[in-house]
């Protein structure tokens, strides 16, 4: 895969277009999705603590941008991320230490319980946080 | 005699794999905890508005719990983006870029948060 003009001719990960699509493989994928998605959304966070810190105008207009509906629609897309990658995350951990679940059935069944735990959890979350 | 270690040197493992691989997993535990208590708590604190989220800052346990999830999740997000950087970006110079402006990033990052805990902690008197 080495194109002449590379400064470091070495392979790179596989590329999309030589898998097949599975649950498996959707889950990876979308963990460094949503592991870089909360990358930027880190900065956004800590946009909302600093401004915390800086006082009642900056507090205010923090609070503008999240109560807004784009505001509102990337704090659900970074819960979900949030979700994603913790549920996930935890079966990595499960993958190195106890070293369980690498049976193709349970490995994609475990992707779609993640996905599953993403879109719901986040749903629930934000109807409970809406009601109380 | 020339053997095959010249292909490789300069290229290869910078031997510190293994030391990456066991801090992306002790922050990811340190997480596993940390996270849910934010999720919980920014709901509650946003919830409450300005005066009410000072408040929640400026408690002891929230304050101390604000800088070991800043902290962890920074850790974890500067070793996650760095592979990210390392797997994408053939270019060795833009490579080599990308992964200082993640670190300066990252720990830019931290300090603005951070002081920001101990901002509101000295601001409210607790």
């Amino acid at each position: 895969m080495a194109e002449p003009g590379r400064a470091d001719p070495r392979p790179l990960s596989p590329h999309l277009q030589i898998w097949k699509w599975h649950w498996t493989m959707a889950g990876s994928i979308f963990h460094r999705v949503s592991g870089a998605g909360l990358y930027g959304g880190a900065f956004l966070i800590g946009a909302w603590l600093i401004a915390l810190a800086t006082g009642p105008e900056a507090y205010a207009f923090v609070e503008m941008i999240a109560f807004s509906l784009p505001g509102q629609i990337l704090l659900f897309l970074w819960s979900m991320a949030v979700l994603y990658h913790l549920a996930n995350g935890l079966r990595h951990l499960i993958w190195d230490g106890p070293m369980i679940g690498f049976d193709p059935g349970v490995a994609s069944l475990w992707s779609m319980f993640n996905f599953a735990f993403a879109i719901i959890g986040a749903a629930v979350i934000w109807s409970l946080a809406s009601f109380f | 005699m020339t053997t095959s270690a010249k292909s490789v040197r300069g290229l290869g493992s910078a031997g510190v794999g293994t030391q990456h691989h066991i801090r992306q997993r002790v922050t990811a535990l340190a997480l596993l905890f940390l996270v849910p208590w934010f999720i919980y708590s920014i709901i509650v604190a946003c919830k409450a508005g300005y005066e009410g989220a000072l408040t929640w800052a400026a408690q002891p346990v929230n304050a101390i719990l604000l800088i070991l999830t800043v902290s962890a999740a920074l850790y974890h997000m500067r070793l996650g983006m760095q592979v990210v950087i390392e797997d994408y970006i053939a270019r060795s110079s833009t490579r080599q870029a990308l992964l200082i402006l993640n670190t300066f990033a990252v720990i830019a990052l931290a300090a603005a948060t951070i002081l920001s805990v101990l901002k509101i902690w000295f601001m409210t008197g607790a």
